[in-house]
C-alpha cells in the first residue's frame, strides 16, 4: 500500500485549485520530496466541479482511492460534501463556509442540502470551517482565497510552513505577492491545529 | 539536470526539446493540447511549429518533414487519429528518415471525448511501434527514445499517453535542451514515396519484414520488463501498471508492458513459468489477446472471461477489485460511497457566452426542429435542449443534410463552431449545397478554439506562434461552397438574430448564419469591459423568464431574480425580460 500523504483539493472551475496544487508540488520540490498529482482540465473551467489529487511522497499512481485521503481541502461547502468519501476515517477536512449554488438549482429546481445539514454530516471528520472570502478580502484581494485555504490546511501537512510560503512566492504573480503571503498567514492563523 | 513539478504534457513537451525536435504540428484536443501549447510558448524556438487545421493535415505535414530527415512531432487526441488514419496507414509503408513521433492521447472514461477508443489498436493495424507510458517521468524519458526508435526502424512511432498521464503531475527529472543541427533535405526516391501499386506491394513486404526485429528491440530497450517473484503473475500496461505496483503484495510476479508490438517468445517464457496469470490493462485487450495465444494450459484471467472491464478507466479501486475477483489478493481498500443526492455541478456555458443566446434564438424560431450539433463548448447546448446529435468533428452539417434528405418532415438547423467548421465542416457544407439539402447551418463564430484552451485557428488572425495572419472569411468560404443565403450577426442582438432566423426559415436550400461574437474568456483576457447588469426588484415580477435562459449569473431567491458577480454585461437577459426589470448597473 502507498505510504504517501494524500491531499485532495476540490472546488469549482475558476477558483484556483490548480494553482493551489502547484504550490504544494513546488513546496515538495523545495523539501526534495517526491510528489504525484492528477487534476481535471478542459471542460472543468466552465464552472464545473473540479478535483486535484496530490500525493506527497507518492511513488506510484496519481489517483487517491476513496477512503484514503489524509486531508481534504474544499473551496466550496457543497463540494466538501460531494468528495467527503475520499477522506479516511479520521481525516482532516478544511472547508470554506461559502457555497456557490449550482445553476440547476435555479433552472431545474434541484434541491441543495442546508448548510447545517452539510456541517452535521461532515462532523465525523476532523473538521475546520472558515470564511475564506473575508480573510482573503482582509489580506487584500478576494482572489487569494485559494492561498487562504492552503494556509488554513497547512498545519495538517507534512511540509514546513516556510517551504509553503516560499512556494507561494515562486508561483503567484509578482504584484500579488504580498497579498498572497498575507493570505497564507491569515489562513494559517484561522485554520487552527489539526 | 533539473527537477520540476510538471503536468504530464509539459514534461512531454520538455522531452521534445531534449530530443532536439525540428518540426511540431497538431490539432488541439483534450487531453493532448498542452504539449503544443507549451512548445509554442517557448522563447528562442529553433523548430517550426504550427496548429494545423485538422489532424490529417497535421500528419501529412509532419510525415513530409520527417521524409526530409528532420525530427517531427505530431499531436492529437485519440479520435483525431481517425481523421489522420488515411496518411497513418500508408506512412508505415513509406516510412521516414527523420524521427516521426505521433502523439495520440487516449481518454479512458471519456472525460472529455465522444468515445473510448484505444490508440494501441491503430499501432497494431498500421504495424508501427506504440509506446504506452505508466507515469509522467516515464512519458518524459520515452520521448527521446521514441525519436531514436523511429529513426532506427524508419517507421513512425505512436506515442499513447492517456488522460491520467497528460493531466497528471509529478516531480520530473529533466535533461538538457538540445538545439538541432539537422539539415532538411528531400532525397527523391519514387519507389519509397510514390505508392503506386508496383511500389506499394514491395513496401508492404518490407514493413512486415521489419516486425520480428522490432519486437526484439523493444525488449532489449527495456520498455517491457518482468520480474519473477512467485507462481502467479500480473501483467499490466500503461498507467494501469502504476496502480498494480501500488497494490501488488510480495510473492506475485509482475510484468510491465510499455511498448508494442509484443515479443511473443519473450512473453511465452514468462507466462509458462506461472500457474495463473492476470492481465490488467485499460480499454482494449491488446496484451490479453497475445497472452492467450502463448499461454497454452496456463489459466489466464482478464477481460475475456469477465474479470476486468472493457470500458472506463482503471484506478487503484478498480484494480484492487479485479485482483480480488481473480483471487490474487484480499482487497485492501475500503470503498466508501459518495454521499447520495448532492446536486450535480456539470460544466456549463460561461455567463455571457455567445452560444447561449444563439441557442435561445434558434429555439425561439425553430420550435419543433431537429438540432444536429458538433464538438466544442457548444455541445453543452444539450442542457438547453438545443443539441440532438453529436458524433464527431464536422458531423453537424452532414448529419443535418442526412436528416433533411431522409424524409424527416421537420426543419433541420445545425450548429458548429468556427474551428470545427474549418476542421472538417467545409466539405459537409459543400456537399449539402451541391445536393440541394433544405437546412440551416449556424456557425457559432467565437474566433478561437475555445474548449481545448483557446488555441488560435485560421479565423483568429494569428498563428500558433503569435504571428499575424489575415483571418479567413467564413462568409467567403460559405459563398464559395455555393450557399447564397449567408448572413453574419452578433448573437447578443437576440431580436436581430430571431429576425434573421425567421428569414432563413422561409427559404429553401442551405442557409448559413454566422453568429459572431468573442469568447467571453478571451474578451476578459483582452480587457473588454461592458459593465454589469442588475435586477430592479420593484419591476421584477418573478416570472422566471431570465432564470430559464440558464445563465450562471442569474439566481433566484425570495421570488425575485438576482444577478451575481459572474455577469459580463452581454445584456441578453435585459432584452428577454418582459417587464424591463433588468438594467445596467448604476442606471434605473
Amino acid at each position: 500500500m502507498s505510504s504517501s500523504f494524500d491531499i485532495l483539493i476540490v472546488g469549482i472551475g475558476g477558483q484556483g485549485t490548480i494553482l493551489a496544487s502547484n504550490i504544494l508540488g513546488e513546496a515538495c520540490l523545495i523539501e526534495n520530496r517526491h510528489v504525484k498529482g492528477a487534476e481535471t482540465h478542459g471542460m472543468a473551467q466552465r464552472g464545473g466541479s473540479v478535483e486535484s489529487h496530490i500525493r506527497i511522497g507518492g511513488e506510484h499512481g496519481p489517483l487517491i482511492p476513496p477512503g484514503q485521503a489524509d486531508l481534504l481541502i474544499s473551496f466550496d461547502l457543497l463540494e466538501a460534501l460531494r468528495y467527503s468519501h475520499f477522506l479516511k476515517r479520521d481525516g482532516r477536512l478544511v472547508t470554506n463556509r461559502r457555497m456557490v449554488l449550482p445553476t440547476s438549482v435555479f433552472t431545474q429546481k434541484a434541491m441543495v442540502p442546508q448548510e447545517e445539514d452539510i456541517l452535521a454530516s461532515l462532523k465525523r471528520f476532523n473538521l475546520r470551517v472558515l470564511d475564506a472570502e473575508s480573510l482573503a478580502i482582509q489580506a487584500g484581494s478576494p482572489l487569494s482565497q485559494n492561498v487562504v485555504m492552503l494556509g488554513a490546511a497547512s498545519s495538517a501537512m507534512p511540509l514546513k510552513p516556510e517551504s509553503l510560503v516560499e512556494a507561494v512566492k515562486r508561483l503567484v504573480p509578482k504584484k500579488t505577492l504580498d497579498i498572497n503571503v498575507k493570505a497564507f498567514e491569515a489562513g494559517r492563523a484561522a485554520g487552527g491545529k489539526s | 539536470m533539473e527537477r520540476r513539478y510538471l503536468l504530464g504534457n509539459e514534461a512531454i513537451a520538455h522531452a521534445c526539446l531534449e530530443a532536439g525536435v525540428d518540426f511540431v504540428c497538431g490539432y488541439p484536443g483534450t487531453p493532448s493540447s498542452e504539449v503544443i501549447d507549451t512548445l509554442r510558448m517557448q522563447p528562442d524556438r529553433s523548430y517550426y511549429l504550427e496548429w494545423s487545421v485538422n489532424e490529417k493535415v497535421a500528419l501529412e505535414n509532419a510525415l513530409a518533414a520527417a521524409w526530409c530527415g528532420v525530427r517531427a512531432l505530431c499531436t492529437m487526441k485519440h479520435v483525431g487519429l481517425n481523421v489522420a488514419a488515411d496518411p497513418l496507414m500508408t506512412s508505415a509503408y513509406t516510412g521516414v528518415t527523420g524521427g516521426l513521433v505521433i502523439l495520440s492521447a487516449d481518454d479512458p472514461f471519456a472525460h472529455s471525448s465522444q468515445n473510448e477508443q484505444d490508440t494501441r489498436c491503430y499501432a497494431h493495424f498500421a504495424r508501427i511501434p506504440c509506446l504506452d507510458p505508466a507515469s509522467v517521468q516515464e512519458a518524459h524519458d520515452m520521448i527521446p527514445k521514441a525519436f531514436a526508435l523511429s529513426e532506427e526502424f524508419g517507421l513512425p512511432v505512436l506515442f499513447r499517453p492517456t488522460t491520467r498521464i497528460c493531466h497528471s503531475k509529478g516531480d520530473v527529472e529533466l535533461g538538457d535542451i538540445v538545439k538541432s543541427t539537422r539539415k532538411a533535405e528531400f532525397h527523391k526516391d519514387p519507389r519509397q514515396y510514390v505508392v503506386i501499386p508496383a511500389h506499394t506491394r514491395i513496401l508492404h513486404k518490407k514493413l512486415n519484414e521489419k516486425q520480428p526485429a522490432l519486437r526484439r528491440r523493444l525488449v532489449e530497450l527495456g520498455f517491457n520488463r518482468c520480474e519473477i517473484r512467485g507462481k502467479t503473475a500480473v501483467i499490466s500496461s500503461g498507467i494501469g501498471a502504476s496502480y498494480v505496483e501500488e497494490l501488488l503484495p510480495p510473492g506475485i510476479s509482475f510484468m510491465k508492458i510499455a511498448a508494442y508490438p509484443l515479443d511473443e517468445g519473450w512473453l511465452a517464457v514468462f507466462v509458462q513459468k506461472h500457474e495463473r496469470v492476470l492481465i490488467i490493462e485499460e480499454l482494449a485487450p491488446e496484451v490479453e489477446e497475445i497472452v492467450r495465444q502463448v499461454a497454452g494450459t496456463v489459466p489466464v484471467f482478464g477481460k475475456k472471461n469477465g474479470y476486468a472491464p472493457y470500458e472506463g478507466e482503471l484506478s487503484p479501486t478498480v484494480v484492487a477489485a479485479i485482483m480480488e475477483k481473480a483471487g490474487f489478493i484480499k482487497n485492501p481498500l475500503s470503498a466508501p460511497q459518495p454521499v447520495p443526492d448532492v446536486p450535480a455541478r456539470p460544466p456549463i456555458l460561461c455567463a455571457g457566452c455567445l452560444h447561449r443566446s444563439a441557442f435561445y434564438a434558434i429555439r425561439k424560431v425553430y420550435k419543433d426542429a431537429i438540432y444536429p450539433s458538433d464538438i466544442g463548448c457548444y455541445t453543452l447546448g444539450l442542457q438547453l435542449g438545443a443539441v440532438d446529435t453529436t458524433i464527431c468533428m464536422g458531423a453537424s452539417i452532414t448529419n443535418a443534410s442526412g436528416i433533411a434528405h431522409s424524409g424527416e418532415p421537420r426543419d433541420v438547423i445545425c450548429t458548429i463552431g468556427d474551428s470545427t467548421f474549418l476542421h472538417t465542416g467545409i466539405q459537409g457544407l459543400l456537399n449539402a449545397v451541391y445536393n440541394n439539402a433544405n437546412m440551416t447551418v449556424v456557425i457559432l463564430d467565437n474566433r478561437i478554439t475555445a474548449m481545448t484552451g483557446h488555441q488560435p485557428n485560421p479565423n483568429t488572425g494569428a498563428t500558433a506562434c503569435g504571428v499575424e495572419t489575415p483571418p479567413v472569411s467564413l462568409d467567403a468560404i460559405c459563398r464559395a461552397c455555393g450557399a447564397t443565403f449567408v448572413e453574419t450577426i452578433d448573437p447578443y442582438d437576440v431580436t436581430g438574430m430571431i429576425n434573421l432566423l425567421q428569414e432563413a426559415k422561409k427559404r429553401s436550400g442551405v442557409k448559413v448564419i454566422i453568429a459572431k461574437q468573442m469568447c467571453v474568456i478571451m474578451a476578459r483576457r483582452q480587457g473588454v469591459k461592458r459593465g454589469r447588469y442588475t435586477v430592479n426588484p420593484e419591476a421584477c415580477t418573478g416570472c422566471g423568464t431570465c432564470v430559464r435562459f440558464g445563465c450562471p449569473a442569474i439566481e433566484f431567491a425570495d421570488d425575485k431574480a438576482r444577478i451575481n458577480e459572474l455577469c459580463i454585461g452581454c445584456a441578453v437577459c435585459a432584452s428577454l425580460c418582459p417587464f424591463g426589470a433588468i438594467v445596467r448597473e448604476g442606471k434605473k
